[in-house]
C-alpha cells in the first residue's frame, strides 16, 4: 500500500514536468507581453520591466530559471498585482475556492446519490422519469444562466440572501454560489448512480440477500450502495477538478475571490507567473485528488488490491 | 401665544426640507469599482480603479472640488513666477500622515524622485515630463535627484518647469506625483502599499484588502481636514462582471456602480432613471488607418469617403444608445481652454455627405464593379462589435465596400495595432490623462508609442513642439488648434463618438457630482438618512 502510493507520487513527477513545459511555452507563444497596454511606455521604462522580470533573457534560460524557483516553492511575483507575490494570491485564492468546490461536491454526492437511488428503485416509474428530467435540466442549462437567476430570485425579489462578495461574517455569501456550482455535479452525479443502481439491484448477491428475506433497506445500504458507488467515485477525481476549475463562472458572477479568476485574469493579462502559478497549482491538485480516490476505490472495492 | 404658533408652524415648515437632508446613522459607502486594482503605491499602480482608491488614501499638492476644478491640496497656496516656470507651493503646517508624521515638502520631493526614476518601473513617469529635467531622469541620463523639485524649507516645495504648462496645477492630483512617507517606505520597501503598512496623507486610511473582493477604508482621523469629512468607512468592491454589478446595486449592497451593462441600459432608463447619471467624458472612440500600407498608405481621399460615409447619429441614437455625442474631431468637447475643432462637412445634411463621399471614392477609384476590400479589426467586446457591424453596414450601403470583420484578444489586438503590418482600419479609444488637450494631440505625433496609425506629419509636429515650449496660453492654444485641424485634413483617424461616464448612484448619496475626468472624493460625500 505504502509502496504504490510512494509509485504513484514518483509518478506524477514526469507528468507535472510536461503540464509546466506546455504551460510555460504556450503562454509565451501567446502574442503580446504583460506590458503591452494602450498607453505608451517610455523605452528605457520598458527595459527596466523587462530586466526586473528577467523578460530579456533567452527563453530557455526564463524556462530554467523558472524550474530553479518552483522547485524551492515560489511562484515570482505577479505582473499584474504588483503589490502580491503568486504564492500570497494562491494562499488567498484557494482557501475560497475550497469552500465553494468542496461544499459543492459534498452536495452533489449527497443530493445526486439519494435522487440516483431513488431513481433507480422507481425504474420507468413517474418518479423516475421525474428525477431524471429534472437531472438532464441540470446538465443541459449551463450555470451561467442559473446563477443569475438565483440572485434575481433571492437576492433582488426576496431580499433573502446577498446578491454577490465575500465580505461580511454571514454565511448567506456560500449558499447560492453552492447550489449554483452543485446542480450540474448533482444532476450527473444522479444518472450515474441510477445507472450502477439498477445493474447491482439485478446482480445475484442482490438475489440472494432477497431470498434470505432482508429487508429493503438493509439490502440497499448495507449491500447495494457500496457497489454501486463505485463509479460515482471515479467520476469524482475529474469532478472535483472541474468543480474548482468550472467555478471561473460562478465566481465572476457572484464576485468570490477564488483562484478561478485569477487562472482567467491571468492569461488575458499576459500575467505569465499568475498564470503559470495556477496551472502547476491546479495540476498538483487534481493529481492529489486521482490519489485519494484511487486509494478510496481500493477501500470500497474488494476487487481491487494494491501491490 | 398665537405668535409663538405661527413661529412654531414656521419652524416646522422650514425644518421639513432640513430634515429631508439629515444624516443617516451609519456613514459607510458601498462602491463598485470595476476590475481589481493592480496596486495601491501611487507611483506604479496605473488604470482607473487604483487612481480612485488612492484618491481617499493620498492627497497630491492640489486637489479636485466634486465639480472637477483644481482647488488647494496638500498645499493651501502657492505661487507662479511671471514666466510660468517656477512654482512655490506652501504646504499645510498642520497635515500629517496617518501614522503621525509632519507632512513636509522632503516627502513631495522623494515622492516625485521616485516616481521619476528608471528604476521604480512607475507607467505614469511621463505625466511629469513637463518638470525640467524629468525626461533625462527617466530615461537614465541624469540621476533621480537633478530632478527640479525642492523643499526650501519643511513646508514650502519649489518646482521648476521646462516650459510653462498651463496644466500643470491639474496634474498635481495625480497619482504619480503624491508624496511617500519615508519612514514606511523604508522599513517595508516594496510591500509598502499593503494593509498595516501603508501610511497615506489622504482623508481614509487602508483597513482591509481581500484580492478580488474588497478594499476597506476608514476614515483617517490625523488627516488635516477631517473636520470636515463625514463618512467613516468607504468600500470598492471589484465588480468586475457589469450585470452582477447591476443585481448588487438593486440588491442594495452597493450604493454606486463602476459602470453599467450597456445591454440593460434601456430597462435602467425605464426603471432607475433618477439614479442614473449619464456625462461627458474624456475621452474618443475611433477607427484608426494604417498608413503605412495600402490600401490607406497615401490615400487621404479614400480615408475621408469613408469617414463620411458613416453616419455617426445613427451608430449614437440606435447602437450605443447612451446619449453619446457624435464625434467628427479629435479632441472631446469640453476640455478645458481648447475650442473643438469641427470640421465643415460635419454640419452637412447626411445626403450631402453621403454624396460627396460617393465623389471621394469614385475619385480614389473604386466602384460597384471594382469595391474596395477591407479589413476591420475590433477587440473582444459586445460593444465594439455592434459598432463594427454597424459601421461594415453602413459603409457597404452608402458605398459598396466590402468589409471583413475580424475580433481579436485585447493583447493579441494590441500587438497587431502596434505591428502596423496587417492592419487596415482598426478600432481604438483614447481617454486623456488630464484635463488638456495636449494628452489627446501628442497622440498623433510621429514619434508617439501609440500613433498605432503611423501618421507623421512634419508640420503637425512642428506645431506641437512649438506649442509645448510657448509661454503664452492662447498662443498655444491656437497652435494646438490648428494643429488638429490640419491632422483632420489628413485624416489619419475617423472619430467616430465622445465617451460619456455611465454609472448609477443611490438617491442618498449626497455631495456626488459627474464632472469630465470622472474623479471623486470620498470625503466630499455623505450618506442621508433613508
Amino acid at each position: 500500500m505504502l509502496q504504490y502510493a510512494f509509485k504513484r507520487l514518483l509518478g506524477a513527477i514526469p507528468t507535472l514536468l510536461v503540464l509546466i513545459t506546455l504551460a510555460f511555452f504556450m503562454i509565451r507563444i501567446a502574442p503580446g507581453g504583460p506590458f503591452d497596454t494602450e498607453k505608451s511606455l517610455p523605452p528605457e521604462i520598458e527595459a527596466n520591466l523587462n530586466a526586473a522580470y528577467h523578460l530579456d533573457e533567452p527563453l530557455i534560460q526564463q524556462y530554467g530559471r523558472y524550474l530553479l524557483q518552483i522547485l524551492q516553492g515560489d511562484f515570482g511575483p505577479s505582473f499584474q498585482y504588483k503589490d502580491f507575490t503568486v504564492n500570497e494570491l494562491i494562499a488567498s485564492g484557494f482557501p475560497v475556492s475550497l469552500t465553494i468546490g468542496g461544499l459543492s461536491m459534498l452536495l452533489a454526492v449527497l443530493l445526486g446519490s439519494a435522487f440516483g437511488i431513488i431513481a433507480a428503485l422507481r425504474q420507468n416509474r413517474p418518479t423516475d422519469y421525474a428525477v431524471m428530467t429534472v437531472a438532464m435540466t441540470g446538465i443541459s442549462i449551463p450555470n451561467f444562466v442559473i446563477a443569475p437567476l438565483l440572485i434575481l430570485l433571492f437576492a433582488v425579489t426576496l431580499g433573502w440572501l446577498p446578491a454577490g462578495g465575500w465580505d461580511g461574517d454571514g454565511l448567506g455569501k456560500v449558499v447560492m454560489p453552492v447550489i449554483a456550482l452543485a446542480l450540474p455535479q448533482i444532476a450527473y452525479i444522479s444518472r450515474l448512480m441510477r445507472g450502477s443502481m439498477i445493474e447491482v439491484l439485478r446482480s445475484n448477491f442482490i438475489r440472494t440477500a432477497r431470498a434470505k428475506g432482508l429487508s429493503e433497506t438493509r439490502i440497499i445500504l448495507r449491500h447495494a450502495l457500496r457497489p454501486a458507488f463505485l463509479p460515482v467515485l471515479s467520476y469524482l477525481g475529474p469532478a472535483s477538478a472541474a468543480v474548482i476549475t468550472g467555478s471561473v463562472v460562478i465566481e465572476k458572477i457572484f464576485g468570490i475571490p477564488g483562484l478561478g479568476r485569477y487562472f482567467v485574469q491571468g492569461a488575458l493579462n499576459r500575467d505569465y507567473t499568475l498564470v503559470m502559478g495556477v496551472v502547476v497549482f491546479y495540476g498538483m491538485l487534481i493529481i492529489v485528488f486521482n490519489f485519494i480516490v484511487d486509494l478510496l476505490y481500493g477501500a470500497l472495492d474488494p476487487k481491487v488490491r494494491y501491490d | 401665544m398665537r405668535s409663538g404658533l405661527i413661529a412654531a408652524l414656521l419652524t416646522c415648515m422650514f425644518a421639513t426640507p432640513l430634515a429631508a437632508q439629515q444624516l443617516a446613522a451609519e456613514q459607510i459607502l458601498h462602491k463598485g469599482n470595476g476590475a481589481e486594482p493592480q496596486s495601491l503605491d501611487p507611483h506604479k499602480a496605473e488604470g482607473v480603479p487604483s487612481s480612485n482608491i488612492m484618491r481617499d488614501l493620498y492627497e497630491g499638492l492640489t486637489s479636485e472640488a466634486p465639480n472637477g476644478d483644481v482647488i488647494p491640496g496638500a498645499a493651501s497656496r502657492w505661487e507662479i513666477s511671471a514666466d510660468g516656470t517656477e512654482y512655490v507651493f506652501h504646504l499645510r503646517p498642520q497635515a500629517r500622515w496617518s501614522n503621525g508624521d509632519p507632512v513636509v515638502a522632503e516627502d513631495f520631493v522623494i515622492g516625485l524622485r521616485r516616481s521619476a526614476d528608471p528604476a521604480t518601473l512607475s507607467h505614469y513617469s511621463q505625466i511629469l515630463s513637463s518638470i525640467k529635467n524629468a525626461e533625462a531622469v527617466t530615461a537614465g541620463q541624469l540621476p533621480p535627484e537633478e530632478l527640479a523639485v525642492e523643499a526650501l524649507d519643511d513646508h514650502t516645495l519649489k518646482i521648476v518647469l521646462k516650459a510653462p504648462t498651463p496644466y500643470f496645477l491639474g496634474l498635481l492630483n495625480h497619482s504619480s506625483t503624491y508624496p511617500i512617507n519615508r519612514r514606511a517606505y523604508q522599513e517595508h520597501g516594496a510591500r509598502f502599499a499593503r494593509v498595516g503598512n501603508l501610511v497615506g496623507n489622504g482623508a481614509y486610511r487602508l483597513k482591509d484588502w481581500v484580492v478580488q473582493s474588497h478594499i476597506e477604508l476608514e476614515r483617517n482621523p490625523l488627516y488635516w481636514d477631517n473636520a470636515n469629512t463625514t463618512i467613516e468607512r468607504v468600500y470598492y468592491h471589484a465588480t468586475e462582471d457589469q450585470s452582477s454589478e447591476l443585481k448588487r446595486y438593486r440588491a442594495g449592497e452597493l450604493d454606486w456602480t463602476h459602470e453599467v451593462p450597456l445591454n440593460q441600459v434601456r430597462w435602467i432608463r425605464e426603471n432607475l432613471n433618477d439614479e442614473f447619471y449619464v456625462s461627458t467624458y474624456l475621452g474618443t472612440y475611433y477607427y484608426g488607418f494604417n498608413l503605412t500600407q495600402p490600401p490607406f498608405k497615401a490615400n487621404r481621399t479614400l480615408r475621408r469617403a469613408l469617414s463620411m460615409a458613416i453616419d455617426r447619429e445613427i451608430l449614437v441614437n440606435k447602437v450605443t444608445r447612451l446619449g453619446e455625442q457624435p464625434a467628427y474631431s479629435w479632441v472631446p468637447p469640453g476640455i478645458s481652454h481648447y475650442a473643438a475643432q469641427v470640421p465643415e462637412w460635419a454640419s452637412w445634411p447626411q445626403d450631402k455627405k453621403l454624396a460627396e463621399a460617393r465623389r471621394l471614392y469614385a475619385e480614389a477609384g473604386y466602384s460597384k464593379d471594382k469595391p474596395l476590400h477591407i479589413e476591420l479589426r475590433y477587440n473582444t467586446s459586445e460593444n465594439h462589435k455592434k459598432v463594427a457591424i454597424a459601421v461594415a453596414a453602413m459603409l457597404k450601403q452608402s458605398l459598396g465596400v466590402r468589409v471583413n470583420l475580424i475580433n481579436q484578444e485585447w493583447k493579441v489586438f494590441l500587438e497587431t495595432r502596434k505591428q502596423k503590418r496587417v492592419t487596415e482600419l482598426f478600432r481604438a479609444g483614447w481617454i486623456g490623462d488630464y484635463n488638456d488637450a495636449y494628452t489627446f494631440s501628442e497622440l498623433l505625433h510621429s514619434k508617439h508609442g501609440i500613433n498605432d496609425q503611423g501618421y507623421n506629419n512634419p508640420e503637425y509636429d512642428a506645431l506641437l513642439e512649438q506649442a509645448s515650449v510657448e509661454g503664452d496660453f492662447d498662443k498655444r492654444r491656437a497652435l494646438l488648434e490648428k494643429a488638429e485641424r490640419l491632422m483632420l485634413e489628413d485624416q489619419p483617424i475617423m472619430p467616430i463618438y465622445f465617451y460619456v461616464n455611465k454609472r448609477l448612484v443611490k438617491p442618498y448619496v449626497a455631495g456626488f457630482e459627474p464632472n469630465i475626468m470622472d474623479h471623486h472624493y470620498t470625503k466630499n460625500m455623505r450618506i442621508l438618512a433613508h
